[in-house]
């Protein structure tokens, strides 16, 4: 094929290049000028100077933010968390998906499939009121429950041992309809002959989870885990803010980069270090994510995301 | 044929397993809506129950007592949920459709470009930096609709969707009788994306309904808060319903205010729109993950 040039390209295609102009203007203004803005990681940014009044400090913000633990202590937290959502969620959207594609009651089917999409579709700020309501110390249904069979009330909202549970549940509750339609899909792709002829061969129904419908999800979920890891750094901001908020008894065992970054920003008087702490979570998390690539496209170059 | 014993144990589990799972999805929903609707007293002494102890509309009498600001923040909400989900959905549609053309010389990298921006951004701040300082859109209601216009998830959704249900013979057809690119996009590309359309749509309509954080960060006065973030200052205790009402002039004072059933009520005026519509979305929602979300 003749190679083309760009202006004789523009000359061929300008009405196409047109129609991307809104969304390459919109990803320019929103991700691609931002990232100009990482040299504010470098200065002691405030607002009332103007955009480049801040003295310039080199790598000092980085400096403090790793001598004072901070990094580590966040890093550690968003990681957990996300591996631990990663591998409880997807492991009960798979058990619940593969229970409702074999089970009888076609409507207690569709039911319940409905009923546990219904989360997703919350704001976080809901999710929050849902928490509030059963475990708020004074009136939350919990201790309501805990005072009519005689037990002290407990203050999850101040034990740093317990709150990760409740953040972890919110979080697979909410995600749970979703991931079991993806798997669902995957299971209802299963070529029907399999089962009849391993039924045939007097396979039971578990032989045929196990050998059948647990190795044909297996596509299905490293694609999802794939993805899932390029997000490791990211944490659930919403999920995270509107469960513990300002509440500061909680932050050292739920304190994770984004909720750092975003007191930062409210906080009004740390720019800098939380523009260092937000590059810092993108460039390890992009690292991250190119190093498993290349993994990945060694082995199994089908999967690779890029 | 597989109708034997591990069969049947197998149905139990299902049952077991999956109606516990969905209790748990559901009852939270329940004990929000019972709550909202007893007794303010009644919670204060007794706690939240399951079912209201003591029935009471008082909840949503005070917030309707005012309605202005509870109205203003649907308002808000609903005219920032419509044009960005109209404008969203055009533009998603449109990119979609040209990164689809295999005549495009450049729609591998522009895809690309697209996509890194999943991979690695500035952070935050500086994103802030550049629509308060860059853009001035502090306090605009543009700033509410910016932001959620577009992702790289939903364009390449879009797109995946366009190179496999759009017929390469149809589009070439349509260019010998003369039509230009923008033509076959209006005329024969969107009618067959409906299907990844109403998905889309609704990802982007969500977003939107549920978007609280746009307002925390940008928005200063209370008049442009959206509907969640509204919710969030009751339920934070930042303000209170009756602080609230002294800004729109009624007084009420915080004795007689409901202040536990009415945060419940808030939530349950925040979240009914989307429970209504939900039979409706989730048709489609199901439909278009279902049809090729995963590898997207």
């Amino acid at each position: 094929m003749k190679k083309i040039g760009f202006f004789q390209e523009l000359r061929r295609n300008w009405i196409l290049f047109l129609m991307l102009l809104p969304t390459l203007a919109f990803f320019i203004i929103n991700c691609y000028l931002p990232m100009f803005g990482i040299y504010y990681a470098f200065t002691r940014f405030t607002f009332g100077k103007g955009l480049f009044g801040g003295q310039f400090v080199g790598f000092d913000n980085f400096a403090y933010l790793f001598k004072s633990n901070t990094v580590w202590r966040l890093t550690a937290n968003t990681l957990a968390y996300n591996f631990v959502f990663i591998v409880v969620g997807n492991f009960l959207q798979i058990l619940v998906a593969v229970l409702l594609s074999l089970m009888t009651g076609k409507w207690y089917r569709k039911i319940s499939q409905s009923v546990m999409l219904l989360p997703y579709f919350v704001s976080y700020v809901v999710v929050g009121t849902l928490a509030y309501n059963f475990f708020n110390y004074d009136y939350g249904m919990l201790n309501t429950l805990l005072k009519s069979w005689q037990l002290n009330p407990v203050d999850l909202y101040s034990n740093t041992t317990a709150f990760p549970f409740v953040i972890v549940f919110f979080q697979v509750w909410k995600g749970l309809g979703y991931g079991t339609i993806i798997y669902l899909a995957a299971i209802l792709g299963i070529d029907t002959d399999l089962y009849e002829a391993s039924s045939l061969d007097g396979a039971n129904i578990f032989q045929q989870i196990r050998h059948i419908t647990l190795p044909l999800l297996k596509p299905t979920f490293i694609i999802l885990f794939l993805y899932s890891i390029g997000s490791i750094l990211k944490g659930q901001f919403e999920l995270f803010y509107q469960l513990v908020g300002m509440n500061g008894n909680l932050y050292a065992t739920t304190d994770i980069l984004d909720t750092y970054v975003y007191r930062a920003l409210v906080g009004g008087s740390n720019f800098g270090m939380g523009t260092a702490a937000g590059v810092y979570q993108s460039v390890f998390g992009f690292i991250l994510i190119v190093v498993v690539n290349w993994f990945i496209k060694r082995r199994h170059p089908e999967y690779a995301l890029f | 044929m597989r109708k034997n014993r591990s069969y049947t144990l197998f149905n139990i589990l299902a049952y077991l397993i999956t109606g516990i799972a969905a209790l748990l999805c559901f009852l939270p929903f329940l004990s929000v809506l019972s709550g909202s609707f007893t007794d303010n007293e009644a919670i204060v002494t007794q706690g939240y129950h399951l079912f209201p102890s003591k029935f009471s509309i008082a909840a949503y009498r005070a917030i309707f007592s005012f309605p202005e600001d509870v109205l203003n923040a649907y308002r808000v909400t609903l005219v920032n949920t419509v044009t960005g989900t109209i404008i969203g959905l055009f533009l998603i549609a449109m990119t979609g459709y040209v990164l689809a053309q295999k005549s495009f010389k450049y729609r591998n990298a522009i895809a690309f470009m697209i996509y890194f921006t999943s991979i690695f951004g500035g952070g935050l701040i500086p994103w802030y930096i550049v629509y308060t300082r860059l853009l001035h859109l502090k306090d605009s209601l543009l700033v509410l609709c910016i932001p959620g216009l577009m992702s790289p998830f939903l364009i390449i959704l879009m797109r995946t969707f366009m190179l496999s249900n759009i017929p390469d013979a149809l589009q070439e057809s349509a260019r010998v009788d003369g039509a230009g690119p923008f033509e076959i996009f209006m005329r024969i590309a969107l009618p067959i994306c409906k299907p990844a359309l109403a998905t889309i749509g609704l990802f982007l309509a969500i977003g939107y309904w549920n978007d609280w954080y746009l307002s925390s960060l940008f928005i200063t006065s209370p008049d442009k808060y959206e509907l969640q973030y509204y919710l969030y200052n009751m339920i934070s205790g930042a303000k209170s319903l009756s602080e609230l009402s002294a800004a729109s002039g009624v007084s009420v004072s915080a004795a007689s205010m409901p202040t536990e059933s009415v945060k419940l009520a808030m939530a349950v005026l925040a979240t009914g729109p989307v429970v209504l519509f939900y039979p409706f979305a989730q048709k489609y929602f199901v439909q278009g993950i279902t049809v090729g979300a995963v590898k997207g």
